[in-house]
């Protein structure tokens, strides 16, 4: 894509769980203000290759840099110190908490007395909220009993809420029904506009062709190759998902 | 919860012959169930977190021994036997020694990777085993006079003037709190509740307090006792007899402090809302950031030191350490923590309702000894309850649960 240094820069990313590769040599970059969707059939590797980059997995091999910088991951406080957040496919709530909660996880905010500053992370939470899902009113209950769409608000507004510089989206639109999956494109095409650079994984190939600038394909653990995706046909691309092979473009 | 208790309470004392709700046998009864109603609070946030801990009995009986050793041999020695600091060395000793032994089970469970169950099964063993090996089974008694007043008994209750004081306390509290609640929502426009709801709930907190306060103050001290104090303070006694109240007891006063304290952090502070996150889903919180394993020892230093404050209460209260002590602790521990509404599978939880729960425990127990019931049959009783509580509590939850959903 452009020339300037890339926001993200993975290279050589390996890991194996008991003998099985899951993640096989594969380098991807993230530019500041792009959105890459990562494709792939199910067991490709997508999951397993942003957890390395958002802390929840160390690789066994594998080099990133952020803004040049080479950086080592070790949990998912230093990717959240690097400004990485992300969105699990699994979604990553604890069912028995609250919104409130679950959005501050491990970023409590407190009160001068040093204890939890519970009203305070509710209001805020409200406001996220507000712009992900208007009409979302159990800000008291715990999260097990909310539908799997307004889980997954709560897991793209806690994602969204720490003024992020890199967002991994892994599936986050899969619960949703079209009328929040337009929010949350419209969203990433805002958030996009802020400069922030952006993960998409996604089974729906036309979202993807709608929000990514590029498109990333992986099979079997390994990356069959990235192309713009103003440069590529659906059916090209998945002709890259389900055979593994690069069309011959430009 | 609180109507369940409110059922065996009327219906003991009917079955009793009006034996069970007098003023005396409620103050046992809460005497008698401040040690596991400490540990009660400790086994929430051990079971919220997804663990067990079966050997608060036997840490119990190791640290007692700790405290009776250091006070009846070891600092006698050094500062002889009427030191006013003796009773504050014992129980330092003792709150040092249970935090260590909590503090090996957590790293063990939490950075070696062996389950709980197994740890403190294996702790269950060992520190019974310590505890007889310290003095080679011998009992350790008396104890230090200062030391006795947390134990109850005539000394260890602070008479009916401190007992309204206290109380007074605790009304301020709440009303206090009630009011800061309201303020606070008010100030960042949240929805409030209705006042007069507001009203109800903290005026049956209040009336709580009110009868708490009227019972310890209507059990007076043995006649010999109060004499004994009258002559001290140079009263008269007057020709009917005196009557000075009890009061609260010191052992049910360090209970409800340690029931606000891990209250406190298990609702306010975060070390509280990740052991809940963690109970809840352990991979979601170990994603957000949350040491898990660095909260995993703190649920069992915590646990290890309420033990310890557990059993200085049940060592003062007996006048001494045996190595029996305890024994059989863990299982009305867990008991009562269940019965109270927390839910083994993790995640859910409240102190106050394991602190009921140890009341329902005791209250059963010792009406069974009032209506002359068997040992063997008391065991039976309990037993089932424990069964019983539990399934109607899960029924109780799933139709709830379906109404909310
Ligand atoms: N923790 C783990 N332990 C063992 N194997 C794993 C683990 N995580 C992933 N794998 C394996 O690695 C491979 C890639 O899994 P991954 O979750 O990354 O796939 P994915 O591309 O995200 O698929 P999906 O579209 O279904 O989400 C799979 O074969 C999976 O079984
Ligand atoms: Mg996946």
């Amino acid at each position: 894509m452009s020339a300037a240094q890339p926001l993200v820069a993975m290279r050589g990313m390996s890991i194996s769980f008991g003998g099985i590769r899951a993640v096989d040599d594969v380098s991807l970059d993230l530019h500041a203000g792009e959105v890459v969707g990562l494709l792939g059939h199910n067991g490709a590797g997508k999951s397993t290759f942003i957890k390395m980059l958002s802390g929840a997995y160390h690789p066994d091999a594998g080099e990133i840099r952020i803004d040049g910088q080479a950086v080592t991951i070790n949990s998912p406080r230093d990717a959240r110190r690097h400004g990485i957040e992300t969105i699990y496919q699994t979604l990553a709530l604890a069912d028995n908490l609250d919104a409130a909660a679950n959005l501050f996880l491990g970023r409590e905010l407190r009160t001068a007395w040093g204890t939890l500053d519970d009203v305070a992370m509710e209001a805020e939470t409200r406001q996220v909220m507000a712009r992900l899902n208007p009409h979302f009113v159990k800000f008291k209950e715990p999260v097990r009993a909310l539908s799997g769409g307004q889980r997954q608000a709560v897991a793209i507004a806690r994602a969204i809420h720490f003024n992020a510089r890199i967002l991994i989206m892994d599936e986050p639109t899969a619960a949703l029904g079209p009328q929040e999956t337009k929010q949350v494109a419209d969203l990433i095409l805002q958030l996009k506009r802020e400069g922030i650079g952006i993960f998409l994984i996604s089974h729906d190939i036309h979202d993807v062709f709608d929000l990514a600038d590029r498109v990333a394909v992986m099979k079997n653990g390994k990356m069959v190759g990235t192309a713009p995706t103003h440069a590529v046909t659906k059916d090209q691309v998945l002709e890259m998902i389900i055979l593994g092979t690069r069309p011959s473009i430009q | 919860m609180l109507a369940a208790l409110a059922l065996i309470w009327v219906g003991v004392d009917i079955l009793s012959g009006g034996a069970f709700l007098t003023p005396r046998n409620l103050w046992n009864l809460s005497v008698q169930t401040a040690s596991v109603m400490v540990m009660a609070t400790g086994m929430v946030l051990v079971i919220v977190a997804r663990h067990i801990d079966l050997s608060v009995g036997s840490v119990l009986g190791v640290v007692g021994m700790v405290m009776g050793v250091t006070q009846t041999e070891f600092l006698p020695r050094l500062m002889g036997y009427d030191s006013p600091f003796i009773w504050v060395l014992a129980l330092g000793a003792g709150v040092a020694v249970g935090a260590a032994i909590g503090l090996l089970h957590g790293v063990i469970i939490a950075y070696l990777g062996v389950p709980a169950f197994i740890v403190t099964l294996g702790g269950l063993l060992v520190w019974r085993g310590c505890a007889w090996w310290i003095t080679s089974g011998r009992t350790v008694a008396p104890m230090d006079d200062a030391f006795r007043r947390m134990g109850g008994g005539v000394e260890g209750a602070i008479g009916s003037s401190w007992t309204w004081v206290v109380g007074v306390l605790a009304v301020a509290a709440i009303v206090w709190r009630a009011l800061h609640a309201r303020r606070r929502r008010q100030q960042v426009g949240f929805a409030l509740r209705p006042v007069w709801a507001e009203v109800v709930v903290a005026g049956l907190a209040c009336a709580g307090v009110l009868a708490v306060v009227l019972v310890a103050n209507s059990y007076d001290l043995p006649p010999r006792v109060a004499e004994r104090i009258a002559a001290a303070r140079g009263l008269v006694v007057p020709p009917e007899g005196l009557s000075i109240a009890h009061g609260l007891a010191v052992p049910v006063l360090i209970a409800v402090g340690a029931g606000i304290v891990v209250t406190f952090l298990a609702r306010r502070t975060r070390f509280g809302r990740y052991v809940f996150a963690l109970g809840g889903n352990p991979e979601a919180a170990e994603l957000s950031g949350v040491d898990t394993r660095r909260i995993t020892v703190l649920v069992f230093v915590l646990m290890g030191v309420l033990c310890a404050v557990a059993a200085a209460i049940s060592t003062a209260r007996l006048n001494a350490a045996t190595n029996a002590q305890g024994t059989l602790d863990e299982l009305y521990v867990i008991a009562a923590t269940v019965i109270g509404g927390t839910s083994l599978s993790g995640g859910l939880g409240t102190v106050a309702g394991a602190m009921l729960g140890a009341l329902v425990m005791q209250s059963l127990q010792s009406g069974m000894v009032l209506m002359g019931l068997d040992t063997p049959l008391q065991n039976i009783v309990v037993g089932l309850v424990l069964v019983v509580a539990v399934w109607l509590d899960r029924l109780y939850r799933s139709r709830t649960l379906k109404g909310a959903a």
